[in-house]
């Protein structure tokens, strides 16, 4: 009898050991490819994935550009077809199933041409930052493209408006022991009226920040920042 | 008898008055037309705002600045507040945005397409030929205050390229076409010597001889495994063009829709086929054909002179890591043709609009900003920022620009070789240019022609069949998509009546009348009773 106690017990807390240390996995439904299966598709080839929305940038003419993430990695749904109606209701965590065409512009891995469907009763998902700061100007970089990244301990080097005054794009140059990085304040996902692009637009050169940003790609890394704040 | 003939007096007045309050109503969504005042009022204060495009070129916003504070200092009662642009379709979208709440900017750069949209408004754009002609404050008119061209010195034919709809709706601004960007080290290196005009047999030779690939996916030609040998910037422009140079159908001058012909297929298959071996894309589909040049990934990269800056080893702007440029021989040249004897190209660039306003004065001070850009000063600064050329004689007779052309090549910056010679190529190619036709709904007919070609790219390197079947879906995908089966068939000349309104739309307007005049009666009734008491 106490044989058969110690070893209950020993099942039980190692199945409860088991527990508190699993991870959420993305379930996927039937016909959906996993990050690494979207990852290894082919350029212009059909893919269907689902992900859950991180941010989106305006909506204009039934169309919308959104950054999506799963806990494996990042996608980039450019201007995926959507009604306004829709929109309103892509906040931050919301699942969905898009199908549509892998591409690359400029360096930047997206799925265009793409259509969407919420997933019904889908759980919620808001990604915490991947501290990428490690590996700015290395090729695993890459690995992490379209993530909400961390990069911390940034000096400010340069401040530029896409038009030499508020209202366009910011262009960020951010440098870490000794080399520069290009980020930029996109103004359809943080535009003018927004207090990120207010507090970017008043960072004095030599200062230091962590910045928080979707791992967008331009003829090499260039994220879209989301959050700036004096390094800690 | 004389209570029942006020009565109906009353009625009949109280009916006349709704009566005009409803017109009232119906008539306040439209600004009256501009009438042009006896003198402009320098003792009044105007404050104007003017729409400007860039090409992300912050030499160009600078120049603005300088114009704007160069007019002011000239009429120091007009305020001119700058909002730019880098994209003429975004001016476009705002433009359409404000028409509707009467906030459109009073000064526009834009293209004559979309003022034929914009025009669909009532009195929303100011014609400007009466303004153009005035003797005082026309083009070069004895009040204007400083040294404006004459109607004359402006290029008869890009004034003209701003006339549709029986009148003058802009200004040009500036003019460019588009030029191919060749890198010659490439096509030397396949064994070719480029023509003296390029054709479109030989771009596609060259293009699909380039393709070539060694069995680890590396291009043969430049060792890496990025390599688009054709890349367009707009294909808008190419099918417009292809259509153009052929003889093919596009639209009539009064918006018949002609695209959806057999020469169009016969280009789609074209480029179809030379997309399928993997020697023709886009910029929409692969990215800006400046950087895949720069980087020795392209060898046919057409975009706009106006882009000229961003072209070649040397170029002043460059938009990719400096690790990735790549040295080559560059040269400028027109667009592929059909008939090398005859060529033909596009003409565009920026034109500039007048909204209208309620106050007269607001718009002659807007004329006069407007006219105040197309001075020597103004002109020859700006053309000279990218390959674009003045439209008036008189700045690209003048001695500053003479000047500026002779000394191509002097420096990597204000005299970079490929912007003057983009600048040069147009210039000598005046008479070979073309614009296709101005009317309601051609804005989308250009978007649609482009289109044609996008999908037509995507869809073979998709995989999907592209045959007979498929160009009759996209034909009538892409009718359907642009509007173009309802839009094109009215001219902005001759905006056709809307005919009877509908019988509900009377019912419910004959409704409100008569529920206005029973209340009115009742109220002139309650009164007629108290007095009484």
């Amino acid at each position: 009898m106490k044989k058969f106690i110690a070893l209950f017990l020993v099942l039980a807390l190692s199945l409860a050991f088991a527990g508190c240390n699993s991870e959420p996995v993305d379930v996927k439904s039937e016909g959906v490819m996993t990050y690494a299966e979207y990852m290894a598709a082919e350029m212009d080839a059909e893919v269907v994935i689902e992900a859950y929305v991180q941010a989106t940038q305006s909506w204009w003419d039934n169309k919308i550009t959104v950054y999506a993430q799963d806990r494996d990695g990042a996608y980039f749904l450019y201007e995926m077809a959507c009604s306004e109606e829709d929109s309103a209701k892509l906040t931050a965590g919301t699942k969905i199933k898009v199908t549509g065409f892998k591409g690359a512009w400029e360096g930047e891995v997206e799925i265009m041409d793409g259509k969407f469907e919420f997933v019904e009763g889908g759980d919620t998902y808001v990604a915490e930052p991947f501290d990428a700061t490690a590996l700015l100007g290395k090729d695993e970089l890459i690995d992490h493209q379209n993530k909400l990244c961390a990069f911390k301990g940034m000096t400010v080097e340069k401040i530029e408006f896409k038009n030499g005054e508020p209202g366009d794009d910011i262009y960020v140059t951010l440098t870490k022991d000794g080399a520069s990085y290009s980020f930029c304040v996109e103004r359809y996902l943080t535009g003018p009226d927004t207090d990120l692009y207010k507090a970017v637009s008043e960072l004095a050169a030599g200062s230091v920040v962590d910045v928080e940003a979707f791992l967008y790609w331009y003829q090499g890394a260039n994220p879209h920042i989301t959050a700036v704040a004096a390094a800690q | 008898m004389r209570r029942l003939w006020m009565k109906t007096l009353c009625l009949a007045l109280l009916a006349i008055v709704s009566a005009a309050l409803l017109a009232g109503c119906h008539g306040s969504r439209g600004l009256a037309p501009f009438a042009m005042p006896e003198s402009f009022d320098t003792q009044k204060k105007y404050e104007i705002t003017f729409w400007a495009k860039n090409d992300t070129n912050l030499t160009q916003v600078n120049i603005y600045k300088k114009t704007i504070a160069d007019f002011q200092a000239i009429y120091p009662n007009i305020t001119v507040n700058l909002r730019l642009y880098t994209d003429y379709g975004k001016i476009y979208n705002d433009v359409i945005t404000n028409i509707a709440t009467q906030t459109t900017p009073n000064v526009c750069i834009t293209y004559p397409d979309h003022i034929a949209t914009y025009r669909t408004g009532q009195n929303v754009v100011v014609p400007l030929g009466e303004l153009i002609d005035h003797a005082s404050y026309g083009l070069g008119g004895e009040a204007v205050n400083f040294d404006a061209p004459t109607k004359e010195e402006i290029f008869p034919k890009f004034l003209a390229e701003c006339s549709f709809g029986g009148d003058i709706y802009a200004l040009p601004f500036m003019r460019s076409t588009e030029a191919c960007y060749v890198n010659k080290t490439f096509v030397e290196k396949l064994g070719f010597t480029l023509p003296q005009t390029l054709t479109w047999d030989f771009v596609w030779q060259v293009a699909d001889a380039a393709a070539a690939q060694d069995e680890e996916g590396n291009y043969l030609l430049n060792g890496q495994k990025v390599l688009r040998p054709f890349l367009y910037k707009s294909t808008d422009n190419m099918m417009i063009s292809l259509l153009k140079q052929s003889g093919g159908g596009y639209s009539t001058d009064e918006g018949e829709i002609l695209l959806f012909n057999d020469t169009t297929k016969s280009i789609l298959e074209t480029v179809a086929l030379h997309t399928q071996k993997g020697a023709f894309s886009t910029f929409k589909i692969d990215g800006y054909p400046a950087n895949y040049l720069n980087a020795g990934q392209c060898i046919f990269a057409i975009d706009s002179t106006g882009g000229a800056t961003w072209m070649g080893s040397d170029a002043p702007l460059v938009d990719i890591p400096e690790e990735n440029l790549v040295d080559f021989d560059i040269e400028v040249m027109t667009i592929p043709q059909i008939d090398a004897d005859h060529p033909s190209m596009i003409s565009q660039g920026p034109s500039v609009c007048i909204f209208n306003k309620k106050d007269p004065q607001e718009v002659l001070a807007s004329w006069l900003f407007t006219q105040y850009l197309l001075t020597n000063e103004v002109q020859i600064a700006y053309a000279s920022t990218e390959g674009y050329v003045p439209v008036t004689s008189k700045a690209q007779s003048s001695e500053e620009y003479v000047d500026y052309l002779s000394r191509e090549g002097e420096d990597n910056d204000y005299y970079y070789d490929v912007k003057i010679k983009a600048s040069k190529l147009l210039i000598d190619n005046i008479g070979n240019t073309f614009v296709t036709p101005v009317f309601n709904g051609s804005a989308s007919l250009r978007d649609a022609a482009g289109q044609l070609i996008e999908n037509t790219v995507k869809s073979v390197r998709r995989k999907q069949t592209v045959d007979d079947a498929y160009y009759e879906t996209l034909y009538e995908s892409i009718t359907s998509l642009y509007r173009l089966d309802r839009a094109g068939a009215t001219s902005v000349g001759e905006q056709k009546e809307l005919g009877p309104l509908p019988s509900t739309a009377v019912i419910l307007l004959i409704s409100l009348g008569t529920a206005w005049v029973l209340i009115g009666a009742s109220f002139v009734h309650g009164m007629v009773k108290s007095r009484k008491k």
